[in-house]
């Protein structure tokens, strides 16, 4: 049991922990994810970002097995999700808002994580518990935001998963308790290294935990990869106003903005950028993101720039 | 999960089986004394010849709880639909804890499994306990009771005996079926009283009759059998209304009572006054002082319309089938029961 645990994340740390091709799934007539193809390899931790209703949930479901695929195929740890006991075992899942059994004192969750999982950790249960000064007696239903983040945590941690997914675990939280949150988990990643993949709509959330990331808008995976490779690969050029057209073809565009004698471009290229008219600034994740987000075609200025051709 | 289940039935567990003991102490205090006054009183009638009129009397003393408990145990098995079934899944749903169970090492459908498996048992125990209870407390009176509260009567038959742990059973699936497919919990407490309801209404309406193919037989008039006889003023013939009771078949469930005439024809509908051709001026038929005081000349009536060829025409589950119809119509559930959960299985698996 134990064995297989830290086997293979810690031998080949590249091995796929989420496979996706042409991944997509409809609820009644909205595309809710489409178009998905995506390689997370072991032994990061993932952050899927994106705004509201993007997608996130529905990917992370589908993962999780707890949604069947609309169109294409997904494969996690190797396995098809929901594929049977033995496969949920290998998954953690914290779902969104952090749901407990609010009748339930917090000894009753982890005495339910204990029966219904074969590889749990007592121990670490206890231990976190213990740690975050949760009254074993205490009914869960009584308990802060936080404290029930931390319990749902547990149980997904004390499960001992290959692969934890949590699916914006810290939204409804207040900042201290999310950095609390996080924090936990980023101990426990180091300490037992599994995979983590999360999720947020938040990027200054992700920015300090994770090292892999998904940008998905609109229902579309528009970037995944290392932050970072993502950071060195992406650059905001400013200097006069110029057609996104005549950029040179190894940079592409992923936002820009117009002012009336200037042009900002935040581009993805591989190669340096020599033209000496440009400023060329670094991106913080969050920028990255958020260009990501408003995409290539910023409504102010456009017109002006058709006119002109 | 067998823990888990029972942790999250416990609070109502304990409720239902409190109120079930309260019923079972009151029942276990009551039953033995009404049971004596029952053996005593048969002893003094059958010396006396007084037995109809005693047993009469008996079921008059006793018709309040006789009645109570009969809705007891008619009641439970929706109650259990409602409150253990409905909100089974749609609890979960409603406070997002599906989503926690469902990422433990365990599957759905086991999941769904344990539930019905542990909740159900429950449920058809609880029935069943208080069909056992019930049934055994008014075995005197229903010994004693007057036609329409007899055991093959519609309602009685439902409260006695197996049938009402087959319809907790299918309360209960009926319930989850409608948390799955509702997916809230008071719309779907509202779908399965409604569907529960509709069922034991057509169950015994059209459905029990025909379980056993049922028995079509004219028996001869008799007091038994005749509910009143009399002639309005402005009519030729005199009528005669029958009853639901047919003589020498006690506790039968008379499903049609008919006059037929001489001919062998019926002449009017169920429970339809059907004139009779016989003279009421003069023979045994005449209304004299002193006939009409005593029994013997209404008797002599019956025998003149025996003899004239009028017969009852009708159609009855015996009373000895009340066992074959119990275990038809508990089976007839339990199927049902069997296709909800498969419908239940099959939904999980398929829904998110």
């Amino acid at each position: 049991m134990i064995r297989g645990l830290a086997g293979p994340v810690s031998e080949e740390p590249m091995t796929t922990v989420l496979r996706a091709r042409g991944l997509a799934r409809k609820y009644g007539r909205r595309w809710a994810l489409r178009d998905c193809t995506l390689d997370i390899p072991g032994g990061h931790v993932v952050g899927l970002v994106g705004p509201n209703g993007a997608g996130k949930t529905t990917l992370l479901k589908l993962a999780g097995g707890q949604l069947p695929p609309t169109a294409g195929d997904i494969t996690v740890l190797g396995g098809r999700p929901a594929g049977g006991a033995a496969q949920l075992a290998r998954i953690g899942f914290v779902a969104q808002d952090t749901p407990v059994y609010a009748g339930l004192s917090v000894a009753d969750h982890l005495r339910l994580g204990a029966g219904l999982n074969p590889r749990w950790d007592a121990a670490l249960a206890r231990e976190r518990v213990e740690r975050l000064g949760l009254d074993p007696a205490h009914r869960a239903g009584r308990l802060s935001g936080g404290q029930r983040a931390q319990l749902a945590l547990t149980l997904g941690l004390a499960k001992r998963p290959e692969l934890l997914i949590l699916d914006e675990p810290v939204a409804a939280l207040d900042p201290l308790a999310r950095r609390e949150f996080l924090q936990g988990l980023m101990e426990a990643v180091a300490e037992h290294e599994f995979s983590v993949v999360l999720s947020s709509h938040l990027v200054s959330d992700l920015e300090r935990t994770c090292d892999y990331l998904i940008v998905l808008v609109d229902s579309r995976v528009q970037l995944a990869g290392q932050v970072d490779d993502l950071l060195a690969t992406h650059h905001r050029l400013t200097g006069p106003r110029r057609d996104p057209d005549r950029l040179p073809a190894g940079q592409h565009v992923v936002s820009a903005s117009h002012t009336d004698r200037q042009s900002t471009f935040v581009i993805r290229t591989e190669d340096p950028i020599h033209d000496p008219a440009w400023t060329v600034s670094r991106l913080t994740l969050e920028d990255l993101v958020l260009a990501y987000m408003e995409g290539p075609a910023p409504a102010k200025g456009r017109p002006v720039l058709e006119v002109r051709r | 999960m067998i823990w888990l289940t029972w942790r999250q039935l416990r609070g109502a567990a304990v409720t239902t089986a409190a109120a079930l003991v309260v019923l079972a102490v009151v029942l276990a205090l009551t039953g033995p004394g009404m049971a004596s006054a029952y053996s005593t009183g048969i002893t003094a009638c059958v010396r006396d010849g007084g037995c109809p009129h005693f047993f009469d009397r008996f079921f008059d003393d006793y018709e309040a709880p006789f009645q109570a408990t009969t809705v007891i145990v008619l009641v439970l098995p929706a109650l259990i639909g409602l409150f253990w079934g409905a909100p089974l899944v749609t609890r979960e749903l409603e406070a997002g804890t599906h989503l926690l169970v469902w990422n433990q090492s365990i599957t759905r459908t086991r999941w769904l499994a344990v539930k019905l498996t542990v909740v159900g048992g429950a449920a058809v125990a609880a029935a069943g306990l208080c069909s056992l209870a019930v049934t055994w407390w008014s075995a005197p009176l229903d010994r004693s009771a007057a036609p329409g509260f007899t055991l093959m009567d519609p309602l009685v038959f439902g409260a006695r005996g197996v049938v009402p742990m087959a319809y907790a059973a299918f309360a209960f699936a009926l319930g989850v079926t409608a948390g799955l497919v509702v997916r809230r919990t008071l719309p779907a407490m509202a779908v399965t009283l409604a569907v529960f309801a509709v069922v034991q209404i057509v169950m015994p309406l059209t459905v029990r009759p025909h379980l056993l193919p049922p028995v079509t037989s004219s028996f001869q008039l008799g007091p038994e059998n005749v509910d009143s006889f009399g002639k309005s003023n402005d009519e030729e013939f005199p009528r005669v209304v029958l009853q639901s009771a047919l003589p020498g078949h006690t506790g039968a469930w008379v499903l049609s009572s008919r006059l037929a005439d001489p001919s062998g024809r019926v002449t009017a509908p169920d429970g339809v006054p059907a004139a009779v051709r016989v003279s009421m001026t003069s023979g045994p038929c005449a209304p004299s002082p002193q006939a009409r005081e005593g029994a013997g000349g209404m008797d002599a009536c019956l025998a003149e319309l025996n003899r004239l060829g009028y017969r009852q025409l009708a159609v009855y589950q015996p009373f000895e089938r009340f066992w074959p119809l119990q275990w038809i119509e508990t089976g007839a559930y339990a199927l049902l029961t069997l296709a909800l959960t498969a419908l239940c299985f099959q939904w999980i698996r398929r829904r998110p």
